[in-house]
């Protein structure tokens, strides 16, 4: 199975239609991969999707990031 | 003030017979039909199991693939032949003429088969299922909203809704807002994605609907006498109105002139056509009083002829009624005998052949046209395209709700 770095990259690549290359650990998802307010929305239920999780709407507006979205998988689901 | 002149430069169309002007011409001028089996859903429950579906379509032609979800398949229609309707006209977007230019393209019923998807995701998963993008991938006016995004014109912008006579009258007022001085240029029409189950189930639970499942082809069968319904079909119809002195200057070619718009409402009933076509023929009566002309200065009629029993025969009443023994001599034909009915997306597509009818000189056929209905005795152009020289063409709409229009087209 691929590492939760991995699938957190794919989505994202999905959701904002971005290369692989530009998601990178640090990359913001509105300021480098130009997701405006409603992508980040949808990506965080692409996440609670993969992840069969629930992300509380305040804990999702905390995670503008690709590490803190890796982040916070690690730290809340189980894998 | 004198009313400012209206002309046709550009025009795009997506359709069951054709995803471009040259490939749908040569269809519906040949007699070939876009109708057949339903693919969008599993049909094998339903009364009516054929439509009129776009084929060979890829979105990302138009759109940006990251932006093609956040759309429902109507509005991918709507923004491609706008965008194509653009191009043909040869309309450069500036700085300078972008607060000039405007749009208003609408649809009959929208993002439907969204909606079903969502409320199914609503049932299954709750509130949280469901997408940011819901609302605006769905709601009508949002052809016209991705088109001003898309191409940075800042005119009007907006969506008149009709049913089936949407496109027709966006194209009409949206040629009074430039008549009057809102803009200059405006793109107008219709789309239209309803070959879903709620859609084609409401609509065969109405009785609306051709049952010749067997024989898509022959399904579309205006003022025959064994008409039994219209077949549904996607698509979208747009062309781009400019102002006279606006389209000479800048070296426009010309299809032909917007010279006149009618409306009526029937206060009669939800889906029937009001007796003897009462509303549809003070309709065509404001239409050619508007454009300043008489019934006999008409060549063709560009028909509503959806191949209802019940339509067909009220709008060859009303064209009796409007056009008095001159109806007898005017050429009718319905080109959704071959494309079948684009709903909100009808008056764009009908638009465009009349207008194209006008410049090559051909009235395009109604198909399937074997024996004429009762009461059905006009010159419907059976199964053959004719050569005419066509100075004046009307072309009707006629909508649930009892909503009309009429648009006239002149050679310039």
């Amino acid at each position: 199975m691929s590492s939760i770095e991995e699938r957190v990259k794919k989505i994202v690549v999905e959701q904002l239609g971005v290369k692989e290359d530009e998601v990178t650990q640090n990359a913001s998802f509105v300021d480098d991969l130009g997701a405006d307010s409603l992508d980040t929305v949808e990506l965080v239920m692409a996440l609670e999707e993969e992840f069969e999780c629930e992300i509380p709407d305040e804990e999702a507006e905390k995670i503008t990031t690709v590490q803190q979205a890796v982040d916070y998988i690690k730290a809340h689901v189980k894998a | 003030m004198s009313k400012r002149r209206v002309v046709i430069t550009g025009l795009g169309i997506l359709s069951p017979v054709g995803n471009d002007l040259v490939t749908a011409w040569n269809n519906v001028v040949s007699g070939v039909s876009g109708i057949g089996p339903i693919t969008h859903f599993d049909a094998a429950g339903y009364s009516t199991r054929i439509a009129g579906e776009v084929r060979d379509f890829d979105p990302t032609r138009w759109i940006a693939p990251k932006d093609v979800k956040k759309m429902d398949p109507f509005i991918h229609y709507g923004v491609a032949a706008s965008l194509e309707a653009m191009k043909d006209s040869g309309l450069e977007v500036t700085e300078a003429n972008a607060e000039r230019i405007g749009v208003s393209v609408g649809a009959g019923i929208g993002g439907i088969t969204t909606i079903e998807r969502t409320s199914q995701q609503l049932a299954e998963g709750g509130p949280r299922k469901i997408s940011p993008f819901f609302v605006p991938s769905t709601i009508i006016n949002m052809i016209s909203g991705h088109l001003s995004i898309m191409t940075g014109i800042k005119g009007p912008n907006l969506a008149t809704v009709t049913a089936c006579t949407t496109a027709t009258h966006n194209i009409g007022l949206a040629a009074r807002l430039i008549a009057y001085g809102d803009a200059d240029v405006m793109v107008a029409g219709g789309a239209e994605y309803a070959t879903t189950g709620t859609a084609i189930g409401g609509f065969c639970s109405a009785r609306a609907m051709s049952h010749r499942n067997d024989e898509p082809t022959r399904a579309s069968r205006p003022w025959d006498k064994d008409r039994d319904g219209f077949v549904l079909a996607d698509g979208a119809g747009v062309v781009v109105l400019e102002e006279y002195e606006h389209a000479k200057a800048r070296g426009a070619r010309i299809y032909a002139e917007l010279a006149g718009f009618g409306m009526s409402g029937d206060a009669y009933h939800m889906t029937s056509p009001s007796e003897n076509g009462e509303g549809a023929a003070r309709c065509m009566a404001n239409a050619l009083k508007d454009a300043g002309l008489n019934p006999t200065d008409v060549q063709y009629i560009n028909a509503h002829g959806t191949s209802t029993p019940a339509g067909d025969l009220a709008e060859t009443q009303a064209t009796k009624t409007c056009f008095g023994d001159y109806a007898h001599k005017v050429m009718v034909s319905s080109t959704k005998s071959m494309t079948g009915h684009l709903l909100g997306a009808a008056g764009g597509v009908e638009a465009i052949f009349s207008v194209l009818a006008m410049h090559h000189g051909v009235v395009p056929p109604t198909i399937n046209l074997d024996e004429p209905g009762e009461g059905c005795d006009l010159d419907y152009v059976p199964n053959t395209a004719r050569d005419a020289q066509l100075d004046i063409v009307l072309s009707n709409s006629f909508g649930f709700g009892g909503t009309n229009g009429t648009l006239v087209f002149r050679r310039v």
